[in-house]
């Protein structure tokens, strides 16, 4: 057992964790926020996808220990209050999302796409920066529509053509 | 009514900010986890079983095995339907126990159970229980399987391995048929066995309270209630009141999840057992071995057509590979394979002939579509390869061939008879749509750019409207309404579907409606989702719950205006005295059933509604049709393809919700691509698991999925009330030889003129380059 602390949404947490807990684990066993999902055991389908420090992670292929001393932000801590975040907003605009299992990992996948991007976003760019999200309900074509409209409704530029 | 394109859905919020609830995200006080030791083999006789060492390690609280289930008197699970229930013949069909103790069958076969204080521990543990084995010869192919020498999966079966043939039509007039042919095309064909992967895995978590000795389960279940029954009836033989199964939130289901696994009363008994709930969640690689599989079907076919192109008969001879067990859902892809054969079109005469036979693979059942693709697929492909031989256009022969408005109703060879529909109008449309008369155009750029064009025409009927439901509306006494739902939507967003449609019948805002589904304790009875059944016969059913509700609260408006119940209408949530502004709103009308004392003794306390329909057998399905056009490019440098374009058209009868009609197809859509060019379960020669992760097995992705272009055609259908067609499998249907073909369209030219699913870059490489080398 080791000892980690660290900010989840804006909240610290310390806990004494077995040194081999995956983050996702933690999250959902330790801290309860169960909206960050497991869908695979190979981090191929990124229903686990949570930010920390600003960075999209698969929290299922990283430790516990690892968010150490680090700033984690999962989709409980998206939306300001009760208003939603544009890209959230989008999803639901768009009609980006059936089962929403694999919602909030495609929310913050979105959300780190259009803030990564310098060019003006594009629906192929979308399409290849979301290759570490699976979604088995939507067939995409709304998840795409969703990231652009969301990338829209945060004041980015998007090529449309 | 505020039928037709709706705002966002009313389930969106709570899964847009991590609030939903699935099973794995319910933790009941004192619970601990279960863990399955599943078979490593194929086909092995089980010779010991030491759970001892297993016992010792840390945090174990059980091992349970075969023998507890025997001493427990728990019973063995049959299949959800027989062939016999849908006019068949009898079927050698088969039990499955809740553990195995005597012989596996598959991989994946649940052998023993661990429970412990933590997953990692009760996995820890499942590691450590001593299984002896003596291995048995496996064999995985159904055709294979039926050969004399082929080893036996079920001994006592006196039919071999074969469970059971389904014939239809009538072979003496389709030989007259074949006989008198211009053209006659054969070819065989397949469609692999698919994993449906919905991204929650299968997860339950049970409760046994010894005092009040109830049962409670959370499932990722799309049929509460039919686990209720098979769990109480079958398993734990004890009433179905003792047992409440609430199914929350359900990350996709796809027809994996519409039967019971052994899953599901391990942890119920397990909980019995050690007296604290057990909870167990599948990881993906448990999945990939013990949930059941989609499609598995293997098709010689061959079609018979005049000089002018039209077909004049249809024979097929194909082998459903069942698995280990015919069990679960098995039945409807036997029937729906050979009965949506004939498709849209005028046949008249087949002789089709499926037998589903028992390997060493894990059971098959129901996945999206259910037969319909592996139907769509054999016809689909023969009329490209009749359209080829002959040298006709594609969409002519389709055409050609299309039983038109003016036939309607249309009763084909089969017996099914088609309500509805407009296919050839459908087919032009598609064809504008698309613009195919641009092609050449394109292919030509595509040629530019060394890669190979090619385009395909698909039309594809799907039938809906399975089993009965029921549906209640209750006020409560202070005016609000609540929808107590039978079926279970699980991304399908009924909410928003049935609170429209509520609202504008009973003029009451959709955010003032609460939603009750999933729940055995909450509601009477249901069906559950799937087979694109639930806003025809759900909203059939809800119609009715209406006009009960409204039948019984004219009459308390009739005492709170005054006037006779026959003089006043009810419209957009008013009771009003014909011809004047006298009027009392329904929820005021619903308050006064509440009251102690009043006009209510008279007329009962509480105001609700139930209403039911019927489905097959006893009413009518209906049969939701659409209309494809796929354009491929092919490197054939390297055997990928790349979708362009598809466009779909689709007749869903009435609309209800434009943009959850269009997001069930477009999910459909994505599913058949996958079939067509990335998605099988491969097994080794002995049975073992190849494709066992997401790592072997290909989900499509964002970058595969091209831009759907979907359009919706309104024909209403005339076997339901409010004119609605099902919709949740029509992608999956047309899509995957909408895809194959225009793959075949692209590399004819260069001689390959068959393939197989999926169309992977390699296979295609291959066949491409025996093509150039005349091999």
């Amino acid at each position: 057992m080791l000892r980690v602390e660290l900010v989840v949404n804006g909240q610290d947490v310390r806990r004494d964790v077995p040194d081999n807990m995956l983050l996702s684990t933690f999250l959902r066993e330790e801290v309860q926020l169960t909206g960050t999902h497991i869908g695979c055991d190979t981090t191929q389908c990124g229903a686990c996808v949570v930010s920390i420090d600003g960075e999209t992670v698969k929290s299922c292929t990283m430790l516990a220990l690892q968010a150490n001393r680090r700033s984690v932000t999962t989709i409980e801590g998206i939306a300001n209050g009760s208003e939603l975040h544009p890209m959230q907003r989008a999803f639901s605009e768009c009609h980006g999302l059936q089962c929403g299992y694999c919602t909030p990992g495609m929310v913050i996948a979105a959300i780190d796409i259009v803030e990564r991007s310098e060019e003006p976003l594009t629906a192929a760019r979308v399409r290849e920066e979301l290759k570490g999200n699976l979604c088995r309900c939507t067939g995409y074509v709304n998840i795409v529509k969703s990231v652009l409209r969301g990338a829209e409704l945060m004041g980015r530029p998007v090529d449309r053509v | 009514m505020s039928y037709g394109r709706a705002p966002a859905r009313i389930e969106d919020h709570k899964f847009l900010t991590g609030a939903g609830q699935y099973v794995d995200d319910i933790r009941l006080p004192r619970q601990c986890h279960a863990a399955v030791v599943l078979s490593p083999h194929a086909h092995a006789d089980i010779l010991s079983i030491d759970p001892e060492a297993a016992r010792k390690m840390p945090g174990v609280i059980a091992v349970l095995t075969g023998a507890d289930v025997v001493s427990d008197g728990l019973g063995s699970v049959p299949p959800y339907i027989l062939p016999i229930h849908w006019g068949g013949p009898p079927a050698f069909t088969t039990l499955r126990p809740i553990l195995i103790s005597d012989r596996v069958r598959c991989v994946g076969d649940r052998v023993a159970v661990v429970v412990a204080e933590t997953v990692d521990q009760a996995r820890a543990a499942a590691d450590s229980v001593v299984v002896e084995y003596r291995v048995l010869d496996a064999v995985t192919d159904a055709e294979a399987a039926l050969a004399q020498d082929a080893p036996i999966v079920w001994p006592e079966n006196e039919a071999g391995n074969r469970s059971v043939t389904l014939h239809l039509g009538d072979a003496e007039k389709t030989r007259d048929a074949f006989a008198a042919a211009s053209h006659v095309v054969r070819r065989s064909l397949e469609s692999p066995r698919l994993a449906p992967a919905p991204l929650e895995p299968r997860a339950c978590l049970g409760m046994f309270n010894a005092s009040s000795g109830q049962f409670t389960l959370y499932t990722s279940s799309q049929d509460p209630h039919g686990c209720r029954k098979t769990l109480a009836g079958v398993v734990f033989k004890v009433p179905e009141s003792s047992i409440r199964v609430i199914s929350p939130d359900v990350g996709g289901g796809f027809g994996l999840k519409s039967h019971m696994f052994p899953e599901d009363a391990i942890v119920l008994w397990a909980s019995r057992r050690v007296g604290r709930p057990v909870k167990w969640v599948g990881t993906r690689s448990e999945s990939f071995l013990t949930d059941t599989q989609g499609r598995g079907q293997k098709v010689h076919a061959e079609m018979a057509l005049d000089a002018a192109g039209r077909i004049l008969g249809i024979r097929v001879q194909a082998y459903h590979n069942l698995g280990g067990y015919f069990w679960a859902t098995a039945t409807p892809p036997l029937f729906f394979s050979l009965r949506l054969i004939p498709n849209i079109y005028k046949v008249p005469a087949v002789d089709l002939t499926t037998h589903a036979v028992f390997t060493n693979l894990p059971p098959m059942a129901v996945y999206r579509g259910a037969g319909r693709p592996e139907a769509t697929y054999v016809i689909e492909r023969l009329m490209d390869a009749a359209a080829a031989e002959i040298g006709m256009d594609p969409a002519d022969i389709r055409r050609i061939n299309a039983i038109s408005e003016q036939d309607m109703p249309y009763t084909n060879v089969v017996g099914f008879t088609y309500d509805s529909g407009a296919f050839r109008e459908m087919i032009d449309q598609c064809l504008d749509a698309a613009d195919w008369n641009g092609y050449p155009e394109r292919a030509k750029q595509s040629a530019a750019r060394g890669l190979l064009r090619g385009r395909s025409i698909t039309s594809y009927v799907e039938i809906a409207g399975v089993m009965n439901e029921r549906m209640e509306l209750r006020f409560d006494p202070s005016g609000t309404l609540t929808i107590l739902a039978g079926t279970h939507s699980h991304g399908q967003g009924h909410q928003t579907v049935f609170t429209q449609l509520v609202s504008g019948w009973l003029g009451i805002p959709q955010e003032n409606i609460r939603y009750i589904q999933g729940d055995t304790d909450a509601v009477l009875i249901g069906r559950g989702t799937f087979a694109a059944r639930s806003t025809q016969l759900g909203g059939t059913a809800l119609l009715a719950a209406k006009d009960e509700i409204v039948a019984r609260a004219r009459g308390m408006a009739a005492i709170m205006l005054e006037t006779p119940a026959e003089e006043i209408d009810f419209d957009h949530g008013l009771f009003r005295v014909r011809g004047t502004n006298r009027a009392v709103p329904l929820q005021e009308v619903a308050k006064m059933f509440y009251l102690p004392a009043g006009p209510v003794v008279k007329l009962g306390l509480g105001l609700s509604g139930q209403g039911t329909s019927s489905g097959l057998p006893g009413g009518a399905p209906n049969f939701p049709n659409g209309c494809q056009v796929c354009e491929v490019e092919v490197d054939p440098e390297t055997g990928m393809v790349k979708v362009d374009r598809i466009v779909a058209i689709d007749d869903v009868g009435k609309i209800l919700n434009a943009a959850l009609c269009e997001g069930q197809i477009h999910g459909g859509m994505a599913q058949g691509l996958g079939q067509a060019l990335m998605e099988e379960m491969t097994y080794g020669e002995d049975g073992q698991l190849l494709s066992g992760s997401f790592m072997d097995y290909g989900l499509p992705r964002a970058e595969h999925m091209p831009d759907i272009t979907s359009h919706l055609l309104e024909i209403p259908a005339k076997t339901n009330p409010l004119g609605i067609k099902g919709i949740g499998e029509s992608g999956a249907i047309g899509t995957p030889v909408s895809v194959v073909n225009a793959v075949l369209d692209a590399v004819r030219s260069r001689g390959v003129d068959d393939i197989g699913m999926p169309v992977s870059p390699p296979k295609l490489w291959a066949a491409l380059n025996a093509a150039a080398s005349g091999q």
